[in-house]
């Protein structure tokens, strides 16, 4: 069953297409990677997932409903949770509050706070950071604070996350304890759309990926396809394999 | 059981303790103290219920407001009008309902606009606020040497502030630790990270910035006899703008209690300064917050909190907990 759907999806910023006409789907269960250069258009197909930008043309589906106008918040309650590429915490709570605000606000009906602190202390737990549920976000590394962030759009209680560059600025050991991570959530039963830059995670826990290019599509397929795809070699990975092996 | 582990694991009664205290304290004032102190402590009282409702909004959410003083002179004005007409608990209700309407309607304009410039239409409006409701005043209903209100019975003065000031605490008290106080932080922690964990961001600003400016107008309404003397421009002095921010700031606005120590200060200081060094009392404000913000950038409890931590008696308490959890 397909979870979400864009057809025509179109992003102008001035003259400039951010994302031109692209159709693309994300099928209940999967976890579907989206790659492509600096600036090929990755974050802006979230922000016009999630609601944080209008589209200029085209539409995306959740479920069936149309997404078009709805605002960050609506999106959210509709089960839509997301994570950001620079990474968006409440530097001014505890760890524990940041998932919170998320377990209090995120489901669409209004859940009363022994429930939301139950939702938040499970979330935490899942993501494997309970010891620091009562420490300064602040004085995380990086790779828990973007736990916590996962933790947060966990207790929204989504059945599509969208994961946008987990994985960035991660030492190897992290990167692969992430990568962990991601499996788990689908495990779970929730669907994973996430942007990626480090391609030993989209390659090894994907289904599916696409891959955007001067916010086109120009390629889709199974990890291998993509792998042997000689437009996305030559575009992209060509550049990535020298760099990264 | 020695002192430090009686004082650590009876923290909260011992807060409640001292809360009734100065509540008592407070109460009986006006039995014994002679009227200029009484009128002192009905204006920290007034300055107390401006600073923690601004810093309820406008601490939390880094919504920095400069509209205090309209929200407070719309109050003033209110009793200035329906003083004698009105008993007065209606006039109060007024004031602060006429202040939330505005409020609503600053907030719907407003509240989409970021950071500086949330803060300078704010100013402005207080601005423009002034001006017309002088003109309108003098010029149109023929007010042109302001409105004259009768004397206030000092005590009863301090005893309707007094009211105010414990609605307003335990309200925003209230707030603060409801999932409304989460809503307020994770606006000013990031805005669209709130946006995106399911709050409705614009409509939480105005709802939380009009019950805020509610307690401001009615706290101008109480204070209004206190002026004698009203008219537009003395109820909208920008002044009342800054005051609250000083002393927000000044107390520390990580803790609720910190604007109420900050009030104490600063509204004990503005009255005897006033006095003794008439217009110069701005310059000793000013130096005090630089002070303030070089040295204390988290205000009076910060720095109690940042003492706590390192003072032998904070590991004292420390230790008796840790021997509490080991008996346990």
């Amino acid at each position: 069953m397909r979870i979400l759907e864009g057809q025509g999806v179109t992003k102008n910023f001035g003259g400039l297409a951010a994302v031109s006409h692209v159709d693309f789907h994300i099928d209940q269960g999967e976890i579907v990677g989206l790659i492509g250069p600096n600036g090929a258009g990755k974050t802006t197909l979230f922000n016009l997932t999630s609601g944080a930008l209008p589209l200029s043309s085209g539409e995306i589906t959740f479920k069936g409903q149309k997404l078009n106008g709805l605002k960050p918040h609506r999106v959210c309650k509709i089960g839509i949770g997301r994570t950001f590429q620079e990474i968006k915490i409440f530097g001014n709570m505890p760890v524990i509050q940041n998932v919170l605000v998320g377990a209090f606000f995120g489901s669409p009906n209004r859940i009363s706070a022994a429930d939301a602190a139950r939702e938040a202390s499970q979330a935490l737990e899942f993501v494997g950071l309970s010891a620091m549920a009562g420490d300064s976000i602040q004085d995380l590394t990086l790779a828990n604070q973007k736990r916590v962030e996962v933790a947060r759009a966990l207790a929204t209680r989504p059945e599509l996350l969208l994961l946008d560059e987990l994985m960035a600025g991660l030492n190897p050991a992290e990167v692969s304890e992430a990568m962990e991570l991601v499996t788990k959530i689908r495990d779970k039963g929730i669907t994973i759309f996430m942007v990626e830059h480090v391609m030993k995670a989209i390659m090894g826990i994907c289904e599916r990926i696409m891959v955007l290019h001067h916010g086109e599509k120009i390629a889709e397929g199974t990890p291998r396809e993509i792998a042997a795809n000689k437009k996305v070699i030559e575009i992209y990975l060509g550049e990535e394999t020298h760099a990264g092996s | 059981m020695d002192i430090t582990s009686f004082i650590s694991t009876h923290r909260k009664l011992l807060a409640l303790g001292f809360v009734l205290l100065i509540l008592i304290f407070l109460a009986t004032f006006p039995l014994y103290g002679n009227e200029y102190y009484i009128n002192l402590l009905t204006t920290i009282l007034m300055y107390t219920v401006l600073a923690v409702s601004w810093a309820m909004f406008s601490g939390a959410t880094g919504y920095m407001s400069l509209a205090t003083a309209a929200f407070f002179g719309i109050g003033i004005m209110a009793t200035a009008f329906l003083e004698g007409t009105l008993p007065s608990p209606v006039i109060i209700v007024i004031g602060g309902l006429l202040s939330a309407a505005l409020a609503f309607l600053i907030g719907l304009v407003t509240l989409r606009l970021k950071g500086i410039y949330f803060t300078i239409f704010t100013f402005g409006f207080v601005m423009f606020i002034s001006q017309t409701a002088y003109y309108i005043d003098s010029h149109i209903l023929g007010n042109a040497w302001g409105h004259e209100l009768p004397l206030p019975d000092p005590g009863m003065l301090h005893y309707t502030m007094l009211g105010l000031v414990v609605v307003t605490l335990l309200a925003i008290y209230f707030i603060r630790r409801s999932r409304y106080g989460l809503v307020l932080l994770s606006i000013g922690g990031n805005e669209e990270a709130a946006e995106h964990m399911g709050i409705n961001t614009t409509k939480m600003k105005v709802i939380l910035f009009t019950i805020s400016s509610a307690f401001m107008g009615a706290a101008g309404a109480i204070y209004a006899p206190a002026l004698v003397h009203v008219e537009a421009r003395i109820a909208f002095n920008v002044f009342n703008s800054f005051v609250p921010i000083l002393m927000a700031i000044f107390g520390g606005m990580g803790q609720f209690y910190g604007p109420v120590i900050g009030a104490a200060v600063f509204g004990y200081l503005d009255r005897t300064l006033r006095v003794e060094l008439a217009e110069y009392f701005m310059l000793v404000f000013g130096i005090m917050l630089v002070v303030v913000i070089m040295f204390l950038p988290n205000g009076i409890t910060g720095l109690i909190q940042s003492l706590q931590k390192t003072r032998p008696i904070a590991k004292l308490l420390h230790r008796g907990k840790e021997e509490q959890h080991a008996n346990t």
